[in-house]
């Protein structure tokens, strides 16, 4: 789960993670109020800032520095509402509905800190570069030596030799060590509390009066941990994801939109990739990933149904089945009362294997609607792709 | 032979009392596998279906001889159910639970890997040696027995290269699910050197999906290790980057952990690839010249 930048640093505020002053808006109103609070304050600068789930928001004009209140406002309003592109938006962008105003900041340095869970060491990793304001992805890719890293051990967890090593690797100034010891471990600390898989410091600034800044703040938290944290799901910002990606969450549907045309439903993560993948290689393309688990029943196949046939791009629906506990005679008759009660119009090729299945083919066969039977996962495949070439 | 699991087999399972667990402990018995128990805290001295209840894995273990547990424990609990399996011991553990929090799984897996336990999983389909004994959800019936091994980060996909090779009259040795989760006990690389160790295994089926790099180790492992042939597939050769695919561990972050990269190292250290999942079977015949 993804939050804004704004919430990651209410976080880091409670463990004494300093970051800059700044208030959420979500009008002009607000906004304004913000800006005066903090040019009253005494601040020289303010920073209105776009938030949304992607990074790359300075590049696409979703960030901007003002100095008088008259500026503070025109930056608001250019960018509150703006559809904002950026390389992680996709081509058609995030609409801006909130801002970030916060008190600029004297930079001195801009560094990176980290916090990812290594999978070959099965460890958390603390990451520290001197290369901040920049794509770790491509600190990583040209120079993997700048990027300094402490694994942690999970029953010791981060000590403060590790917090020592990465800050004078950083080359802060001795006065800034147990500074930088404190920020870090305040930072480890939160990783750990709020189960995140992903938690970015960049930049991470060092001012001209020599204090330390989280500037920017990326958090991601383990969904499979959101169970034991009623107070963080609350953080999820629905307008943030895609419609029906959030339609099909409330099903517990595993639904995740993609560009194609052909539709796929499928049990099972890995099949349901190979799927999408075949389609491809059959010379069409995915509109979705959907896995609808093992115990799929006919609510179920209703609700998948409901949520394909939402995609307007959508010219044919392919049901690739591998029915191991799941009976093929039982989602047979699922999958006709869904296309019936739906009134499904496009053409739905399946692939079913598994226990009953020729009663399962029968069902399908004697139901009078417009249904397609591929023997083999390419058969289908094929089918598939003619029917959806077809349906132009 | 076979690996992991066979006829010595002597089973418990954790989660005994839960729908899940009643109704693949009964699954596997009904293959053949030797159930001898269960445990759920709180119903010890209890018996579910036949079989005796223990409050503990330590009791369980004591009184029945059992030699594998199989976890259907539900994921806020899973990974202490994994700690208790350990701890007592137990030479084999499989955790078919999904969902479990990766940090729980970080410290578990840290007591686990010095442990005398092997873990598979969590979040797979478990481990079946046709004709000899099954500890999962698969569905048993597709299966063969016979020589191919089979290793797979995907439940239905594994079902799906499995069925392949039985309609082809090709039967397989131990077909070992190791989970789709980015923490996970046995890795591929662990699995193929029991199925490159084992005599009865004379071809493997090697399925793996986006994320992370554990299927590139494999491949430099199969390069310097593996004598035996070797058919590959990986899940996902469309998925786009930075969404997880179902799996908690299935995400292409920061241009790592893509499919291309995958296969590429795979056709490099020898393996036979095939883009499609419908070619496995084909190309797994074609390389023991059944076809």
């Amino acid at each position: 789960m993804k939050i804004h930048e704004y919430q990651a640093k209410e976080i880091l505020r409670k463990y004494n993670v300093p970051v800059p002053g700044g208030e959420m808006a979500t009008t002009l109103e607000e906004a304004d109020t913000a800006a005066k609070s903090l040019f009253g304050a005494g601040n020289k600068v303010v920073v209105i800032k776009a938030q949304i789930h992607a990074g790359g928001r300075g590049k696409g004009g979703g960030v901007k520095l003002a100095k008088t209140l008259e500026e503070a406002t025109a930056a608001a309003k250019a960018i509150l509402g703006m559809q904002l592109v950026t390389h992680q938006t996709g081509p058609t962008g995030q609409k801006v509905q909130r801002l970030l105003i916060e008190e600029g900041s004297a930079i001195e340095r801009e560094l990176y800190l980290g916090l990812v869970l290594d999978r070959a060491s099965a460890k958390v990793v603390f990451m520290a570069s001197q290369s901040g304001g920049m794509e770790i992805e491509e600190v990583a890719h040209a120079t993997p030596e700048l990027i300094y890293k402490e694994y942690i051990d999970p029953a010791v967890g981060f000590a403060p030799y590790q917090a020592r090593k990465l800050a004078f690797k950083l080359g802060l100034k001795t006065t800034q060590i147990n500074d930088a010891v404190k920020f870090m471990t305040g930072l480890y600390k939160a990783f750990v509390d709020t189960d995140s898989t992903l938690m970015e410091i960049n930049p991470f600034i060092t001012t001209k009066d020599d204090k330390l800044l989280a500037l920017d703040c990326k958090i991601n938290f383990d969904d499979n941990a959101m169970f034991r944290h009623k107070d963080l799901k609350e953080l999820r910002d629905l307008a943030e994801e895609d419609p029906l990606e959030v339609e099909a969450s409330k099903f517990a549907l595993n639904y995740i939109k993609l560009d194609g045309t052909i539709a796929c439903m499928v049990n099972g993560a890995g099949l349901a990739m190979a799927t999408m993948d075949i389609i491809q290689y059959a010379g069409g393309s995915a509109a979705n990933f959907l896995d609808v688990g093992g115990g799929a029943n006919q609510e179920q196949i209703e609700n998948a149904f409901g949520i394909l046939l939402s995609d307007p791009n959508v010219k044919a629906i392919f049901i690739n089945i591998f029915g191991g506990i799941l009976r093929v005679d039982v989602l047979a008759q699922g999958v006709v009362n869904a296309a019936k009660k739906l009134g499904v119009k496009i053409p739905i090729i399946l692939r079913l294997e598994g226990t009953n299945v020729e009663e399962g083919r029968k069902i399908l066969a004697d139901s009078g609607l417009n249904f397609q039977v591929g023997t083999t996962m390419k058969e289908a495949a094929d089918l598939a792709v003619a029917a959806a070439k077809g349906g132009k | 032979m076979a690996v992991l699991v066979d006829k010595n087999t002597r089973l418990i399972v954790q989660g005994i009392t839960g729908r899940e667990g009643s109704f693949h402990a009964k699954a596997c018995a009904e293959y053949g596998t030797k159930v001898v128990g269960g445990v759920t805290p709180g119903k010890g001295g209890t018996t579910h279906e036949g079989w005796p209840v223990f409050n503990t894995v330590e009791e369980a273990v004591k009184e029945t001889g059992a030699n594998v547990s199989v976890i259907f424990v539900p994921p806020p609990f899973a990974a202490d159910g994994i700690l208790e399996a350990a701890a007592a011991d137990i030479p084999l553990v499989i955790c078919i639970t999904e969902g479990i929090p990766v940090l729980d799984m970080v410290k578990t897996w840290e007591f686990v890997k010095n442990s005398k336990s092997r873990l598979i999983g969590p979040n797979c389909p478990g481990v079946i040696s046709p004709g000899k004994a099954k500890v999962g959800i698969m569905p048993g019936r597709i299966h063969k027995e016979g020589s191919v091994g089979i290793v797979s980060k995907s439940g239905t996909l594994t079902y799906e290269a499995v069925y392949q090779l039985t309609t082809r009259g090709i039967g397989q040795s131990t077909a070992i699910g190791i989970g789709g989760d980015p923490i996970i006990g046995t890795t591929h690389i662990d699995a193929l050197k029991l199925l490159n160790e084992d005599p009865e295994t004379e071809a493997i089926i090697m399925i793996g999906e986006i994320g992370g790099s554990a299927e590139e180790a494999a491949a430099k492992y199969i390069k310097e290790h593996v004598k035996k042939p070797v058919v590959g597939f990986i899940a996902g050769q469309t998925a786009p980057p930075g969404r997880r695919m179902g799996h908690a561990g299935a995400i292409i972050s920061g241009g790592e952990g893509t499919a291309a990269e995958k296969m590429k190292a795979m056709s490099e250290a020898g393996i036979t690839v095939v883009k499609s999942p419908s070619e496995i079977g084909d190309a797994m015949a074609r390389v023991l010249g059944k076809n």
